[in-house]
């Protein structure tokens, strides 16, 4: 398979960048929420537009009244989502929780992705305990109690988690924390009984919760999957997520560069435009070689992934890393190259900045998937 | 079964009939390479063997037509032969610049006369060319040149110095930048096609930090260039005062040919061969391997996109600058790592165990990467201009 768009895809990206700009834009969306201190950080108005462009059940299977498209197809959704800083529940909901679903029973994908599907609903998924992606320990306990299971701890960074119709929650049914099997995914709905939220502005305007399960009820129809053998489920879930997130990266980062580019040929100082003075253009051609090579690898790993390779998971970690380290060089140079300007609250590219730290964390930062990448090739 | 497959099948079968098993083991040294030319001997004869089948074949430039000593492969026969080969380690049986450089350009604007002349003449290993681009005072400012021929009606009168002509002291024939005009500075340089065994042209090697020398000085000293080798066969390629366009054509070519280089993700990484022969390894370098594969990795899938791109005429016409920027700061990286990782071991440049210094001299010789072909800093300064647009670049 060539690593380019295919005409489909590339038709796709029209589109896909075309509704972004206009209804996904900064003053549109990142900044009209963040203004009015909305509770749920981003637009439900926006996540119905979502559905109506066939986005929110893009890589739902067709038999449930999905797309049935591939993560090279959610990948080109979301690096539009990061060039606008678009605020929306797509990553968690479109992308993780569905990977989740598609592994659930019938009455689990009845039940949960209509909704999805239709825009109606919002989803979200609880995988860290603590401040730093470590899914390989998993101690948030799920009792067996009747037919069903009681639910006790607590999880971290549920992105969107108050907004949400439903978590899906990666809980020990076994074992001890850090042993691979004995993980089970449960749906749990908004209103299961012992759930709490804390939930959390981010620096990038976005909601996250704190979420603390005391002793939760959770009948056996909550189970996506098998019990027990949840940890394949979460590590479908893990490199969907981080190829999208390195997707979204991707966006981020050509938003900053093409943002602090086009400044370089405006501000003048010294008589010139900066763009004239090679100190800064090197560094702009660097960043721009560093960004290709991360969005080169973002679309490989989304191949490799759609292909079912065995070399997706690999490939997923190094692009979550490669991506980190260009779409981090690209918003700190942005804010350099903007001068005093960049620190203003007035202008995106500070903007930037704040998504890009948000995403790093989400699913792994840089250190986290370079480390994954030596451990899986042996040393 | 496909016409493509059959090919393959085919070429498989002459392959295992013809390529004999000493060719099929890693080159290790300059005596493995062979360059052909009129002095050239063969380290043995299972080199003169494998070499003397392929020319029949046509197999020394697959891709060239036949009436210049090509096998006319279409360009996906040419890559499932490169890939057949690659599956048995065949070594190439021909190298030469000839190849690589000048006949890409006699394909492009070569007359058929030139054509059938020295495209037969490279194909069947008979002339060893050298390239004649840099001089002392035109590195990086390449179109500064000053090598002057002075036109004597049917011929020219060299007078000059290039420098970093890669093996000119035992090259046959030179195809090198000549200024034929003071006054017109990118429109005054000729590509000129002349042999090295005329008077008033020497060498001398330069010795380089890696103890090696694979690069000379070349001087001119009233050379006489004919303008013409006979009928439809001039001494100069493309128009006259008009080779800079052949030089920029090539200099493409070269980035192209550099950044499409590389062994794949099969050897990108580094960290887990290192690993390996170094036993326990410090932890901070083991993040730097890590930060290091992380980057190959994905340098790897940028390769494989940029030739997919290429093909379909999809790349930027500039994407190779950043292709080469990006490749050869990379491969300086990953050998001060393979250095810093074969601690003392890796210093040595005579012992048997590292076959004279290998990794050493290796290691040296990839700070030319980012000098060669255009510096690092050119490459950028392409890139701020072609691609990204920016203002004066």
């Amino acid at each position: 398979m060539p690593l380019y768009y295919d005409d489909d895809q590339a038709m796709l990206a029209e589109t896909a960048q075309q509704f972004m700009a206009e209804e996904g834009a900064i003053a549109k969306q990142l900044r009209h929420w963040r203004d009015r201190d909305c509770k749920d950080g981003f637009g439900h108005g926006l996540w119905k537009q979502f559905a109506e462009m066939g986005f929110t059940g893009m890589l739902v299977d067709e038999d449930d009244g999905g797309l049935g498209m591939g993560h090279v197809e959610a990948g080109i959704v979301l690096e539009n989502i990061g060039r606008n800083l678009t605020p929306s529940p797509f990553l968690s909901s479109s992308v993780l929780a569905a990977t989740a679903l598609k592994h659930g029973s019938d009455d689990v994908r009845g039940r949960w992705l209509p909704g999805l599907i239709e825009g109606e609903k919002v989803y979200s998924v609880a995988i860290d305990e603590g401040a730093k992606h470590r899914p390989e320990t998993i101690a948030c306990k799920a009792e067996k109690s009747g037919n069903g299971f009681r639910l006790s701890g607590k999880k971290d960074f549920v992105v969107y988690g108050a907004s949400s119709e439903m978590i899906v929650v990666a809980a020990r049914t076994s074992g001890s924390d850090s042993d691979s099997d004995g993980i089970t995914l449960f749906a749990v709905p908004r209103d299961a009984d012992g759930m709490a939220h804390d939930s959390v502005r981010l620096v990038d305007s976005s909601m996250a919760s704190h979420v603390t399960f005391d002793g939760v009820e959770l009948d056996g129809d909550a189970v996506i999957g098998e019990v027990d053998g949840g940890r394949e489920v979460l590590n479908a879930m893990l490199m969907a997520g981080r190829v999208g997130a390195s997707s979204e990266g991707v966006g981020v980062a050509q938003g900053a560069m093409d943002m602090t580019v086009d400044y370089l040929k405006q501000r003048k100082q010294f008589g010139k435009l900066i763009g004239e003075f090679q100190a800064l253009q090197h560094r702009a051609a660097h960043l721009y070689s560093e960004v290709e090579i991360a969005r080169a690898v973002t679309i490989k790993a989304a191949q490799l992934l759609d292909g079912g390779s065995e070399k997706a998971d690999l490939m997923a970690s190094v692009a979550k890393a490669k991506v980190a380290k260009a779409a981090g060089l690209a918003v700190k140079e942005g804010v350099q190259m903007h001068g005093g300007i960049g620190m203003t609250d007035e202008y995106d590219i500070g903007l930037y900045m704040k998504r890009d730290r948000a995403l790093q964390e989400f699913l792994g930062d840089q250190y986290y998937h370079a480390g994954r990448v030596a451990e899986m090739s042996g040393y | 079964m496909s016409d493509l497959e059959s090919f393959r099948a085919e070429t498989r079968e002459w392959l295992e009939a013809n390529c004999p098993p000493e060719m099929r083991k890693p080159v290790r040294d300059e005596a493995d390479v062979y360059w052909g030319g009129r002095n050239a001997t063969f380290k043995n004869d299972a080199q003169k063997a494998w070499f003397e089948v392929c020319r029949d074949k046509g197999y020394t430039v697959p891709e060239w037509p036949k009436e210049y000593g090509g096998a006319g492969l279409t360009p996906a026969e040419g890559k499932v032969l490169r890939q057949e080969m690659a599956r048995i380690g065949a070594r190439p049986p021909l190298s030469s610049f000839g190849i690589w450089m000048l006949g890409p350009a006699l394909l492009h604007f070569g007359t058929e006369g030139q054509k059938k002349r020295f495209l037969s003449e490279i194909a069947a290993g008979e002339i060893r060319w050298c390239q004649g681009y840099s001089e002392p005072g035109s590195g990086s400012d390449l179109v500064s040149m000053q090598t002057f021929g002075e036109d004597k009606g049917d011929h020219w009168v060299v007078n000059g110095q290039k420098i970093w002509t890669s093996y000119a002291d035992e090259a046959d024939w030179i195809f090198c930048l000549v200024r034929t005009d003071k006054q017109n500075k990118y429109q005054g340089i000729t590509f000129m096609l002349f042999d090295m065994a005329g008077s008033g042209v020497s060498t001398k090697p330069i010795k380089l930090i890696s103890g090696n020398s694979p690069f000379c000085e070349t001087f001119f000293d009233d050379v006489e260039v004919p303008k013409s080798y006979g009928e439809d066969c001039p001494g100069y390629v493309g128009e006259i005062n008009r080779g800079w366009d052949v030089a920029k054509y090539l200099l493409g070519h070269e980035r192209e040919m550099i950044s499409g280089a590389g062994g794949g993700d099969r050897t990108a990484a580094i960290g887990a061969a290192l690993k390996r022969n170094a036993g326990e390894i410090d932890p901070v370098l083991r993040a730097e391997l890590a930060q290091f594969d992380v980057d190959a990795l994905a340098y790897s899938a940028m390769g494989e996109k940029f030739l997919d791109e290429l093909k379909v005429g999809k790349a930027h016409p500039a994407q190779p600058n950043m292709m080469k920027y990006a490749g050869t700061e990379l491969n300086k990286r990953r050998h001060e790592l393979m250095m810093a990782a074969g601690g003392s071991r890796a210093l040595e440049w005579e012992s048997e165990e590292t076959g004279g210094g290998k990794g050493a001299r290796n290691w040296l010789r990839t700070k030319a990467n980012s000098i060669e072909g255009g510096t690092s800093e050119v490459m950028l300064n392409v890139i701020s201009k072609r691609i990204l647009d920016l203002p004066g670049a």
